[in-house]
């Protein structure tokens, strides 16, 4: 007993002064010594496993813990925070050091707030509800379908221009209020990104097929995902160095495999 | 056989018995004035007489025909009977001209054209014919109780119930009232008045009627009742009212 | 003689030489105090530490510029929904508040009806009435174009303003004095008769003003449909901030709905003013 509990100090010990040795991030987080990290409330599968972020489980988590690990923290320095969108865009201090919750990183929000480099770089996908299962994955078709969408997602801007389609969106809160108008016939389809859309599909749906994606080049717009942080945070060099490295040695491409499975069998659209 | 027969009339509120067995004939053509104080159940009793207050006991005749049976439609009696309110109620939101000609055509479902001669006949015979198209809160207070009159004789009706028409106006256009019962007197018109006004009471009534307490204590032709009153409290109100 | 010593020569007595000052000084006390506190905000507000940041994602003229044509092209849906919104939630407030106030034995069921449906739609957010037509119904299969959110989410509007409304003509109808229910059935009316020449006519006049206010209120609510699909001004003016990472949209929204609104207001209290003159 007395065995552990001294063990334990000794770690805590060793890694604080291992901190304090000059790491990047030392001096840099809201707790020293400790990486708060914030995540949605609730957090999605396949991002967050069970909605339980300490496990690592799921493809945030564990670049979360990969990125932290990298930056030479350990794993129990990660503190788990949640927060909403609003929360986070809002000018002023916040109450953690990186936000992973799917944000696009776009030149806009990049002016109140900072990001990391993206961690991942998510191709739009179209999700069909039963009724449009054998749609085309054509323009032309697509056009002619009734569409849905988050209105505070980079899928709105994406269906306006490039999509078009030839009857008014309809725009919702969020994943659950698009299921909702599927789930009624009000739209045939809406615009996710691929991660996203094959959950929904296979999970909240049913009947519903993802028949397509958007290669990520084939707009001038692809979403990249970046970690949220304080407009002007000095850590910002830290977490980018992290996930060069992480990037350069192939683990982040692991990560992706493992948990945002190969993608195949949704065709390219035309 | 009299037009207008009231046997026994009982009228309760609740435990307040208003009208306590009341009888009483009016001919056709006379004027018929109540007096007594107020809460003697003057208004009560006209009220019932046009069936907006049902009685708990006795009848109501009106040429032989009992109008208080429990369950009779009111609607064709009250067309038969009109009824003028001490504070006019006439409807704000017509014009004079509207608010006669509104029950002939609805009730009678005559149309506004075929209305319009004798209307307006109407309202130039009480010397209106200058505010027909006024709305009440443009008129006197004489002019709307005359034009309230002259909504009620606009359904022709057989006999007209007044309840102290004069009391809610300014003691200079009472006359200008008065003047139309006088008319209408002339013309044969079957009335029946709860009035204050005594001095008219004794000059025009055909037959005056106290009441106290629900009941007739004392009636006759007004130089009777006005003159030799016979029973106590009349002479005690007299005394008062006249003093 | 006596008129000769308090009238000046501008004819106005000593009275009225008094009231006027007074009304001079009081005039220039609130327009004076007015102007501090105008100038205090003016001048403090952008002394703030984080003004500059406030100013820049609530306040930034170039996203207004950028947003505020397409926010005018959302109001048009605002407009729409409550122009077929507002008339059918007066005919249906009118129907439940005669149908509450129903005596005849044979409409007993439609006074409980009436009852209920002012009990539930008065009882429940509106945004959940909203959520609950608009993808309740539509949900039960109907074929298109009839599950579509601007009916079902009209008629979740329409509904729950119908419970306030009729409850609104109800105490109007009260407001009619019984005399004036006597004098028209003195005339020989049947009940319906009075009612629809003497009673309403008279019992909606009382209650315009209150009315009015229900149709502000109204006219906010629409963007409550914005949550089932439709894109009005406030979806808009959401699509706005994400894409922009910005909040002066959401001004931009404002300021469109206080043009609206804020003459509306004076209106209806206008009318209210007028209407409590006129009682005394």
């Amino acid at each position: 007993m007395f065995k552990t509990l001294s063990l334990t100090l000794a770690f805590a010990l060793v890694s604080t002064s291992a901190m304090a040795g000059g790491h990047c991030a030392a001096g840099k987080t809201l707790t020293e010594g400790k990486l708060t990290v914030a995540t949605g409330n609730p957090a999605y599968y396949p991002w967050v496993m069970d909605d339980a972020p300490e496990s690592g489980q799921g493809f945030e988590a564990a670049v979360a813990y990969a990125v932290a690990g990298e930056m030479g923290f350990a794993a129990e320095d990660v503190i788990w925070v949640r927060s909403s969108f609003d929360e986070a865009i809002q000018p002023g201090a916040k109450n953690f050091d990186i936000n992973m919750q799917q944000y696009s990183i776009t030149p806009e929000r990049d002016e109140i707030v900072d990001f990391s480099a993206p961690y991942y770089t998510a191709p739009m996908a179209v999700l069909v509800g039963p009724g449009a299962v054998d749609t085309e994955a054509t323009m032309a078709a697509l056009r002619g379908l009734k569409w849905g969408a988050v209105g505070s997602t980079t899928a709105v801007p994406k269906l306006q221009n490039v999509i078009q389609p030839d009857s008014d969106l309809l725009l919702y809160g969020d994943n659950a209020d698009v299921n909702a108008a599927i789930g009624a016939n009000q739209i045939d389809a809406a615009l996710f990104d691929l991660p996203t859309a094959l959950f929904l599909s296979a999970v909240m749906i049913e009947g519903s097929k993802v028949i397509g994606q958007f290669a990520p080049d084939s707009s001038d717009n692809p979403d990249q995902f970046g970690m949220l942080m304080e407009e002007g945070n000095a850590l910002k060099t830290c977490i980018d160095d992290a996930l060069a490295a992480l990037s350069e040695r192939g683990a982040l491409a692991e990560i992706e495999a493992q948990w945002l499975q190969d993608t195949t069998g949704v065709p390219l659209i035309k | 056989m009299a037009k207008l027969e009231l046997r026994g009339v009982v009228k309760r509120f609740g435990d307040v018995t208003v009208c306590n067995g009341v009888d009483l004939d009016i001919e056709a053509g006379q004027m018929v004035c109540l007096i007594g104080a107020s809460g003697g159940g003057k208004s009560t009793l006209l009220r019932c007489i046009n069936l907006l207050e049902p009685i708990e006991d006795g009848e109501i005749r009106l040429d032989g025909e009992d109008i208080s049976v429990p369950g009779l439609d009111p609607q064709g009696v009250r067309a038969r009977i009109g009824m003028v309110f001490q504070n006019y109620n006439l409807f704000p939101h017509m014009t004079a001209l509207e608010n006669v000609m509104l029950a002939p055509r609805r009730v009678h479902r005559t149309p506004r054209d075929q209305l319009r001669p004798a209307v307006e006949t109407l309202f130039r015979r009480f010397g209106l014919a200058e505010r027909m198209h006024n709305y009440p809160d443009q008129l006197s207070g004489g002019q709307q109780q005359r034009v309230a009159i002259v909504r009620a004789l606009a359904m022709r009706p057989e006999v007209m119930l007044f309840d102290e028409i004069t009391s809610a106006l300014d003691p200079q256009l009472v006359g200008e009232v008065l003047d139309v019962l006088l008319q209408l007197k002339q013309e044969g018109m079957t009335m029946v008045l709860a009035t204050h006004e005594m001095g008219f009471a004794r000059e025009a009534a055909d037959k005056v009627c106290f009441l106290k307490a629900g009941r007739i204590v004392e009636q006759g032709p007004p130089e009777q009742l006005f003159g030799t009153p016979e029973h106590p409290e009349t002479q005690a109100f007299l005394a008062r009212a006249l003093k | 003689m006596a008129r000769h010593k308090t009238t000046s020569a501008a004819g106005m007595t000593r009275r009225e030489r008094y009231d006027a000052q007074q009304r001079r000084r009081s005039l220039i006390v609130a327009a004076s105090s007015t102007a501090i506190v105008l100038l205090a905000i003016v001048l403090l507000v952008p002394m703030a530490p984080g003004w500059e940041k406030v100013q820049k994602s609530f306040f930034n003229g170039a996203v207004l510029a950028k947003s505020f044509p397409k926010l005018l092209d959302a109001f048009l849906i605002n407009v729409m929904i409550f122009a077929w919104s507002a008339p059918a939630i007066a005919v249906l407030g009118l129907l439940i508040a005669l149908a509450r106030d129903a005596t005849a034995p044979a409409l007993f069921p439609l006074r409980i009806f009436g009852a209920a449906f002012t009990d539930i739609f008065r009882g429940v957010p509106v945004i959940l009435t909203v959520y609950l037509i608009g993808f309740g119904i539509p949900g039960l299969g109907l074929p298109r174009p009839w599950n579509s959110p601007y009916i079902w989410g009209s008629l979740a509007l329409i509904l729950t303003y119908s419970a306030y409304v009729a409850e609104i003509f109800r105490s109007g109808i009260d407001s009619v004095h019984h005399s004036q229910r006597a004098a028209a059935l003195s005339l020989g009316l049947s009940d319906r008769q009075v009612m629809r020449d003497v009673v309403l006519p008279q019992a909606i006049r009382n209650v315009v003003p209150s009315q009015m206010n229900m149709l502000i209120a109204l006219q906010k609510d629409v963007s409550l449909l914005s949550f089932i699909g439709p894109v009005e001004i406030f979806r808009q003016a959401g699509v706005f901030k994400s894409l922009l990472a910005n909040f002066t949209p959401y001004v931009g929204a404002a300021i469109i709905f206080l043009a609206v609104t804020i003459p509306a207001t004076r209106y209806a209290d206008h009318l209210l003013a007028r209407q409590r003159k006129e009682r005394r």
